[in-house]
């Protein structure tokens, strides 16, 4: 603060508040749709007053799915899809992203370098630019509805293996001397230091790398044909697919809600990390 | 930089890059090539013979009207999306730099829509414009404006922007708040000695000493609207009305998987690859010279 203008403040918390509003609306208009019955969420307008059907919604899209003609999984199951997806994209991409990093930094070998671009190059190669072959070699390789298909091919991270080696850089030399000297190998050396030593930047990463893997939309619409192996975000595409009329909107707003929670909440949750994690990724 | 302190073993580094290298092999590397090699060869249409065409495939398509227009679109869709979602976002990153109390409370309502998938973003926007039930569009019509999408592609276009802008403020508030942080206070306090208002320093300091985040932002927001949106507009408009809104990203999809023109997408897939790599070194040229001034 460098002086005192009560009317500025003012108009600061104001236009903030009205940021805050802009952003909140949509959610709290879906929150409001998710408590009404199909009839009250498809009334033109709806109204803006929560209804009293929460608990029968919700109880409702968690377990059987929605009604209606269109035939889909539990959103329960669906949710289960996402999460196992997102832990194992997370995990994986940390996992195999930090053996890399160790690797780059720790140990001279021929072909360093190489591996090195290689991996930088995949930061030019998001699966969008690649959706076609990369579809082809999933399935050649039997891996379409399954686990294995919706997260190995998404777990390459250039951006988390610059992290890792960039962190593992500044980590003192005397470390690794000490760790030498006293007849530790580098296997023990990465676990009983580096590792106790990167937690902060595993959470930070963590957080980031499990909203991509729970957000993740084109992958799985090309990957889960059967519908036991849809994530929510394909089930929320194709409750809609009806059109306006055959649409149960509070059933979709409930979905949404339910869909929108894990990430949510982790952001809201570990916001210290997920900070750090987004801004550190971005370097 | 490189490390003084190493540990020596003829097998172990190549086990431990082997797991990533292996994944960026597989599903990197060979769908590229495999996206180059079709780029060059038009298929038959039961998909038995191919024959070499070279350039064929790139010259059918910027001789193709729709081509173009995709591309058009796309260029207008990502300015929009990047001059909104950065403008809206430098706003409340400038105030909420400003205040002291309540400032993390602003900050986590304002950062969360980055957790909200793409699809749900686009899901909740349309409910809100429908023009038969929602909301939004109801209000509107009330001001006089009979909102329809599904007809109009003005609307269609905005709508998605919208929704794209919506999900992306929270990401550039964060850098900006960020950025806005690191600008030594000194600075800022000395123009004000000198008589500056709150208005002039903005445009004289803060803006100019925000540039590189700015820049980074710009970046981003332009890798984000080509590519990060499919989800949105599937969601959406499903690149409609007629194809409005149908940008390169979901022109590859839909030719490659729904029309089955391989040669074709492989070209579209050619050609965004492209795109990315002008970017990726746009983006990392910057970043070497990042840091003017912490």
């Amino acid at each position: 603060m460098i002086e005192r203008r009560p009317i500025l403040d003012l108009i600061s918390h104001l236009v903030l508040l009205l940021g805050v509003l802009v952003v909140a609306f949509p959610v709290y208009v879906a929150l409001v749709a998710s408590t009404q019955t199909a009839d009250q969420a498809a009334a033109a307008p709806m109204s803006l007053v929560p209804g009293d059907q929460f608990l029968v919604n919700y109880a409702e899209v968690i377990t059987k799915g929605t009604s209606g003609n269109i035939s889909m999984p539990p959103v329960g199951r669906m949710m289960w899809v996402s999460f196992v997806s997102a832990l194992l994209i997370a995990f994986g991409k940390i996992s195999i992203s930090m053996l890399s990093a160790f690797a780059f930094v720790y140990f001279r070998f021929p072909g360093r370098s190489l591996f090195f671009w290689m991996i930088f190059v995949t930061l030019m190669l998001p699966v969008e630019v690649r959706i076609t072959p990369t579809y082809q070699v999933v399935s050649d390789l039997r891996m379409l509805n399954s686990y294995a298909g919706l997260t190995i091919p998404l777990i390459a991270s250039a951006t988390a293996t610059f992290l890792f080696r960039q962190f593992f850089l500044i980590v003192p030399d005397e470390l690794a001397e000490a760790a030498r000297i006293d007849g530790a190998g580098p296997l023990r050396f990465f676990k009983d230091v580096l590792w106790p030593l990167s937690r902060t930047n595993v959470l930070a990463l963590f957080v980031i790398m499990f909203i991509y893997g729970w957000n993740q939309y084109l992958w799985p619409l090309l990957i889960a044909t059967e519908q036991n192996m849809y994530p929510v975000g394909i089930g929320i595409k194709t409750m809609i697919a009806g059109g306006d009329a055959a649409v149960e909107w509070n059933m979709v707003m409930a979905t949404l809600i339910l869909a929108m929670l894990p990430p949510g909440l982790i952001v809201v949750v570990m916001q210290r990390w997920f900070v750090k994690g987004l801004v550190d990724s971005e370097k | 930089m490189e490390k003084r302190a190493r540990f020596k073993s003829a097998w172990l580094p190549y086990a431990l890059v082997a797991p990533q290298i292996v994944v960026t092999l597989l599903f990197f590397f060979w769908p590229a090539a495999q996206a180059l090699y079709q780029s060059v060869l038009i298929q038959d249409a039961f998909g038995v013979s191919s024959q070499f065409v070279w350039f064929e495939n790139f010259q059918d398509l910027f001789n193709d009207e729709t081509y173009l227009e995709s591309f058009k679109t796309t260029a207008i869709f990502s300015i929009l999306v990047a001059f909104l979602g950065l403008s809206i976002s430098l706003i409340l990153a400038v105030f909420a730099d400003r205040i002291l109390r309540g400032a993390s409370i602003y900050k986590t309502f304002l950062i969360w829509p980055y957790a909200v998938s793409p699809v749900v973003v686009g899901v909740l926007w349309m409910f809100m414009m429908s023009p038969t039930l929602g909301v939004i569009a109801h209000a509107l019509r009330y001001f006089g404006i009979e909102w329809n999408h599904q007809l109009n592609g003005r609307h269609a276009l905005m709508l998605i922007v919208m929704a794209a802008v919506w999900k992306q403020i929270s990401y550039n508030f964060l850098f900006f708040l960020a950025g806005l942080q690191s600008i030594p206070k000194s600075l800022i306090e000395a123009a004000a000695i000198d008589g500056a208002g709150p208005v002039k320093r903005f445009f004289t300091i803060v803006f100019p000493l925000l540039s590189p985040t700015t820049f980074f932002l710009l970046v981003i927001n332009v890798v984000y609207a080509f590519f990060d949106t499919f989800a949105i507009i599937e969601a959406t408009t499903q690149g409609g009305p007629g194809k409005d809104t149908e940008i390169l990203v979901y022109k590859v999809f839909h030719d490659g998987f729904k029309g089955g023109d391989l040669g074709s997408a492989a070209a579209q897939s050619v050609i965004l690859m492209t795109i990315v790599i002008v970017l990726t070194v746009v983006q990392f040229k910057y970043v070497e010279k990042k840091v003017q001034y912490s």
